[in-house]
């Protein structure tokens, strides 16, 4: 995905002289294209968070689209204040983007794994806050992110994630996208994650049990009427995330349903738990090990839902 | 400080109070966000506000905040947490210098700021882009929140060490308006490089209890105390 997503920029970029990208020296493979094609709106600040999203903010100050870009945290957690002080209060138009949101790094372990990352981000006024699930979700977000006027977080995913839509995708900003209907319960995922969370459903379904899978793409702002609108008409709510519990979209999920006062009969959110992973392993391996792989949401789904194994 | 503004304001910045988003207008970023008052003072004298918006500040219902906002007319950028002024001045250059804009950039600076590291971070970046559109001014009083820059985090050798780092330097007695308004005369101080200029005051200046007191930092002043204070400096 995170090749896609330069590739995507590149093209915007050429028509949108705007857009710069100023980075904190990583991307190591992926955004040369950048630099040899723009060398005049690309900047490496060097190992230096705080500078690229102070400088990132300067330069949209000036009336141009900045991006920064790094792994994990690097682009978020260690420059924050910079984030909410300088864009966000500013309204400032930077895209701040991670590579590898979740478990994606895995066996590089804790420091760069982003399990917080999306209960931080959308706590800041003014954030969008954007995890795509797949290539389709992800190309349509690039565009939405130069479209919209404003800061933006993009969770991008690491690899050759696969499809999760088929086809062409309806795509909004903060409009949620239903994969696929069922009657008995809604997941709700975002992000790669995705990928597991949609056979989880056509296991169940092989089981009696009918979801409707629905990509909420964009945690911030969050698709009100899509929630609602699940509870009311499957009564379970499920969320799925590769993100710890506290905060996450499952937490988003949860505040518009109390706020809405719609309580379904069921409610689960499925998540990282309340420490740091210990473990090493595969990113595949980790989401297992943690709850994350279809084989255990299913299950997890069927407990919920009052099913024996 | 109040003396490096009235250079500013007077002599050097292009700006105009009846379009305060012109574009070509110089960039004034304050990071030293807590000394937001004095730029309040003097944009309300140029007419950037109406002059009873004074009245309100820190107050209910007020207009102006303790730190500077850009929420007020005139005013290029909120700070109010150390170290955030100067990366995003580096930005704003870099910017305009990519489109051959020839406002100038002017960052105004505390010692504390200097502290910070993501000022160390924009200012090994400024000089490595040559960023000769960039000015910055140190308020460099000396003391800060919890003791003497000396005793808590020594800058010196301030001026060797900033031109080690690649920067065109020169320093000032920063209450001598004249000696600012030469140093900031020409600028860039060298083609090539950003410009540092180290204002050298006193904390408190002109009010002789307050004068280079760690205590004067944090204290605010009675009535009593104000009359007295203002009489000190000649002030009405």
């Amino acid at each position: 995905m995170r090749s896609l997503f330069n590739r995507v920029l590149v093209d915007i970029a050429k028509k949108d002289q705007r857009i710069w990208m100023i980075l904190a020296d990583i991307g190591y493979g992926e955004i040369e294209p950048f630099r040899d094609a723009f060398p005049d709106r690309w900047f490496n600040c060097g190992v230096a968070e705080q500078n690229m999203t102070g400088v990132a903010c300067g330069v949209a100050m000036e009336g141009n689209i900045a991006i920064t870009y790094s792994i994990a945290n690097f682009p978020t957690l260690r420059c924050l204040e910079q984030i909410r002080n300088d864009v966000c209060y500013h309204h400032a138009n930077v895209k701040i983007v991670i590579i590898g949101g979740g478990l994606a790094y895995g066996p590089l372990g804790v420091s760069h794994q982003a399990t917080e990352d999306i209960a931080i981000m959308r706590a800041l006024p003014n954030m969008v806050v954007f995890c795509p699930c797949d290539f389709a979700e992800a190309e349509a977000g690039v565009h939405a992110m130069i479209a919209h006027d404003g800061p933006f977080y993009y969770r991008c995913g690491y690899k050759k994630e696969p499809p999760v839509h088929e086809g062409r995708i309806a795509f909004k900003l903060g409009k949620a996208i239903q994969v696929r209907d069922g009657s008995d319960a809604t997941i709700f995922f975002t992000g790669t994650v995705g990928n597991q969370a949609l056979p989880a459903a056509e296991a169940l379904e092989k089981r009696g049990i009918r979801c409707r899978v629905v990509s909420l793409h964009t945690v911030r702002p969050i698709d009100r009427s899509a929630i609602v609108r699940a509870a009311r008409e499957t009564g379970a709510i499920i969320t799925v995330e590769e993100h710890q519990l506290q905060g996450g979209m499952g937490s988003a999920v949860a505040e518009v349903l109390c706020d809405e006062g719609v309580m379904p009969k069921k409610f689960l959110r499925i998540g990282l738990p309340d420490l740091y992973v210990s473990k090493v392993g595969t990113h595949e391996w980790l989401l297992n090990e943690y709850g994350l792989s279809a084989q255990k949401i299913a299950a997890s789904v069927r407990k919920l839902m009052g099913r024996k194994r | 400080m109040a003396e490096i503004l009235c250079v500013l304001y007077k002599r050097i910045l292009r700006v105009d109070p009846k379009r305060p988003r012109r574009d070509g207008r110089d960039r004034l970023v304050l990071s030293k966000g807590h000394g937001g008052c004095a730029v309040y003072a003097v944009l309300g004298e140029l007419g950037f506000f109406p002059k009873q918006w004074f009245e309100g500040y820190y107050r209910d219902e007020g207009r102006l905040m303790g730190h500077i906002s850009h929420y007020v007319p005139g005013v290029e950028f909120s700070t109010g947490s150390l170290g955030h002024g100067l990366p995003v001045a580096v930005g704003m250059a870099l910017a305009a210098r990519h489109a051959g804009k020839k406002h100038r950039i002017i960052c105004l600076m505390s010692d504390g700021d200097c502290n910070e590291g993501s000022t160390w971070e924009a200012l090994l970046f400024a000089a490595q882009h040559k960023l000769d559109n960039l000015t910055v001014l140190v308020d460099y009083n000396k003391v800060q929140a919890l003791g003497l820059s000396k005793d808590v985090l020594d800058l010196e050798p301030f001026a060797r060490k900033m031109e080690d780092c690649h920067w065109a330097v020169k320093e000032v007695d920063g209450h001598d308006v004249v000696a600012v308004d030469k140093a900031l005369h020409k600028l860039p101080f060298e083609q090539g490089k950003p410009s540092w200029l180290i204002c050298h005051t006193i904390k408190g200046k002109g009010v002789s209890w307050m004068e280079n007191t760690v205590s004067c930092h944090y204290g605010s002043v009675n009535d009593e105390q104000l009359a007295r204070a203002l009489s000190e400096i000649g002030a009405q």
